[in-house]
């Protein structure tokens, strides 16, 4: 891992008004740096929330405590709103799942992105303009001056998402939260816009988490993967080393997936055991 | 005859921009049509007898009859109903039973200073309403909201008549702030020329700032009730319209950009309700413009309300037809802009 640029220790994320007596994120601890983190977990397992307390972005009813919570060394429980305005975008960034919602229905999308440049940079209209245009050509947008003028609801969700990424990625942060980005996209575009994502990212040398539910995908993009569950990290382990993940649930995911290279018939239902609810984390330190 | 048919005035998109205009304007005729027909023969239905009205209740039976036919009435409902609408083509909606003037003439005595008590009402209500209701919505749950909520609560559930008989009470008769009933002080009604009946205009136009004044101090009171209720009703939508956007995932986009959350507010979410509050001014404006019945009989307001009210208990079908259509004809002029002005706030409609 290469020099940590946020850390979390004990990440604990409460409803109010919750009555199940679990809370949404029960001591989640991370370090990511220039690298790729893959979180994966099923609905409901905290990684969007995760995500989320990074940024101070939660709903208002959540509350977030954690031992830590830095970002190059600067304590993000106690900065204030102002300081977290210059971190959103700037250091730390987040990409969505759905274009069709997470982008304004009446702004260009031009506009959108001119707008989360001009936050944090010192430009006129103009600059601003032509590095909006260029970050659209570094998504592979082809026509870019056309699409530029686009509403939202004239553009498809591959291209809409490849937005969202010059959008997001225009102010160059550090780190850039994907929060299950392909989800809502056609199969077909996934691995595309993915690719563009990766492709910036490595260019950029930016630190990239990577939140999904599908392991398949995280493993092959990421670095190292956590295996989130219950609101609980069950698993840490290297992307490469997936195959020989020793926790139960990452085994039953694994043998979930259905395969090309050998029949499997038929595919088997995770069985969930309350046991892992409060049980050991399996971390690689362990696992050599 | 091709080389025209080529270079075409007539695009493709300006064929259709014509088609719907026409089809616009066709259902604007429909519309108004079935409105006078409806309250036309409403009105021939009702036991009221106009010809007592006029002859009096002990009339002999010749004048009655002469007045009978006179009106029209020997005749068919329908060549009746025919003949109004050909009067009604050319302007003439018919006297009024009670003054005996022409009902057109009398609405346009009354219904500038209906319009002006509207106006004024509307842009308080609007101006307080709006921005009310947005940062209700924005601080959810907070003290703001919670007082909006409240101070809602009771212009919805006090009526108008009791507001402004108390208003009156306590600001006319009790602290002198305000003139009293009526539009202008008897000294100054004759001050200066009456050209567009609205006070306010011909006074300042008249260059009479004593009548101003007064005109003023007499409408700023039944003004303010009406505002009242007009901005509970404007807030209470504006912020359930808003408190939907918040929830919206382009509400996180806008923040996770690190846009503060009152520029996300007002320059993300506001244009997204700002169609939905556009059609509730317009439909509580369209509502005032009828008149405040209540409010104008309590602070005496000569305007629409009042004359449609004394029209119908008069039994003045003429007038009362007469005022149902010019109703209509606002209601339709105020959905014809509200059309137009969404073109400009939703650029999908284009």
């Amino acid at each position: 891992m290469t020099e940590p640029l946020l850390e979390v220790e004990n990440l604990r994320i409460r409803f109010a008004g919750n009555r199940t007596g679990r809370d949404a994120v029960r001591g989640v601890s991370f370090r990511v740096g220039r690298e790729k983190l893959g979180i994966v977990g099923e609905s409901g397992s905290g990684k969007s929330q995760t995500g989320r307390a990074l940024l101070k972005l939660t709903p208002r009813s959540a509350q977030v405590t954690a031992t830590r919570m830095r970002f190059r060394g600067e304590d993000l429980l106690t900065a204030s709103e102002r300081r977290m305005r210059e971190i959103r975008g700037r250091s730390i960034s987040m990409i969505l799942q759905d274009p069709k919602f997470s982008l304004n229905p009446l702004m260009k999308v031009g506009e959108q992105i001119v707008e989360a440049y001009r936050v944090h940079h010192q430009a006129d209209q103009k600059t601003a303009r032509e590095r909006a245009l260029k970050m659209l050509e570094a998504v592979h947008i082809r026509d870019a001056e056309r699409v530029f003028s686009l509403l939202p609801h004239e553009v498809s969700g591959g291209m809409g998402q490849r937005i969202m990424i010059a959008m997001m990625l225009i102010p160059e942060p550090d780190i850039i939260i994907a929060d299950e980005p392909t989800s809502a996209l056609d199969v077909t575009v996934r691995r595309q816009v993915l690719c563009v994502l990766n492709e910036l990212v490595e260019a950029r040398d930016t630190g990239l988490i990577l939140i999904s539910h599908d392991l398949n995908l995280v493993a092959s993009f990421c670095d190292r993967i956590l295996v989130m569950y219950s609101g609980r990290v069950l698993e840490e382990i290297e992307a490469s080393n997936l195959r020989n993940a020793r926790h139960p649930y990452t085994r039953a995911l694994l043998d979930s997936l259905p395969r090309l290279d050998r029949h499997v018939d038929p595919l088997r239902v995770p069985q969930r055991d309350p046991s892992w609810l409060d049980g050991p984390v399996f971390g690689p330190e362990e696992g050599s | 005859m091709r080389v025209a048919a080529q270079g075409g005035y007539l695009t493709p998109r300006r064929r259709r921009r014509l088609r719907e205009t026409l089809v616009a304007i066709a259902s604007i005729g429909v519309t108004l049509l079935g409105l006078v027909a409806l309250t036309f023969f409403i009105g021939r239905m009702l036991p009221l007898d106009p010809v007592i009205k006029i002859v009096g209740e002990n009339a002999p039976q010749a004048a009655y009859d002469r007045v009978y036919r006179e009106l029209g009435l020997d005749q068919p409902l329908i060549v009746q109903f025919l003949g109004y609408l050909k009067s009604a083509v050319t302007l003439d909606l018919g006297n009024s039973l009670t003054s005996g003037r022409p009902v057109l003439e009398d609405i346009g005595r009354v219904f500038p200073a209906t319009i002006e008590l509207a106006t004024v009402a509307m842009v308080i209500g609007t101006g307080l309403g709006v921005p009310l209701g947005v940062l209700s919505a924005m601080y959810a749950n907070s003290w703001i909201d919670h007082v909006v909520r409240t101070v809602c609560l009771i212009g919805y559930s006090a009526p108008n008549f009791w507001l402004g008989l108390m208003g009156l009470m306590i600001f006319y008769a009790g602290l002198g702030w305000v003139s009293g009933p009526g539009r202008i002080d008897f000294v100054y009604e004759y001050g200066f020329e009456q050209r567009t009946g609205l006070l306010l205009i011909d006074t300042i136009m008249a260059g009479n700032w004593d009548a101003f004044r007064n005109a003023v101090s007499h409408i700023v009171l039944p003004a303010a009730i009406l505002a009242f209720s007009a901005m509970t009703y404007i807030s209470r939508m504006t912020r359930s319209f808003m408190a939907a956007q918040l929830t919206q995932e382009y509400i996180i986009t806008a923040r996770v950009k690190g846009l503060s959350w009152r520029r996300t507010v007002w320059r993300h979410a506001f244009r997204n309700i700002a169609v939905q509050v556009l059609t509730v001014i317009a439909l509580s404006y369209a509502f005032l413009l009828e008149g405040a019945v209540l409010t104008e009989t309590v602070f005496a307001w000569p305007g629409f309300g009042r004359y449609l009210t004394s029209a119908l208990l008069a039994g003045d079908m003429n007038a009362v037809v007469g005022c149902t259509l010019i109703i209509g004809i606002i209601f339709v002029t105020i959905n014809l802009i509200c059309d137009v002005l969404y073109r400009v706030l939703d650029p999908r409609t284009r």
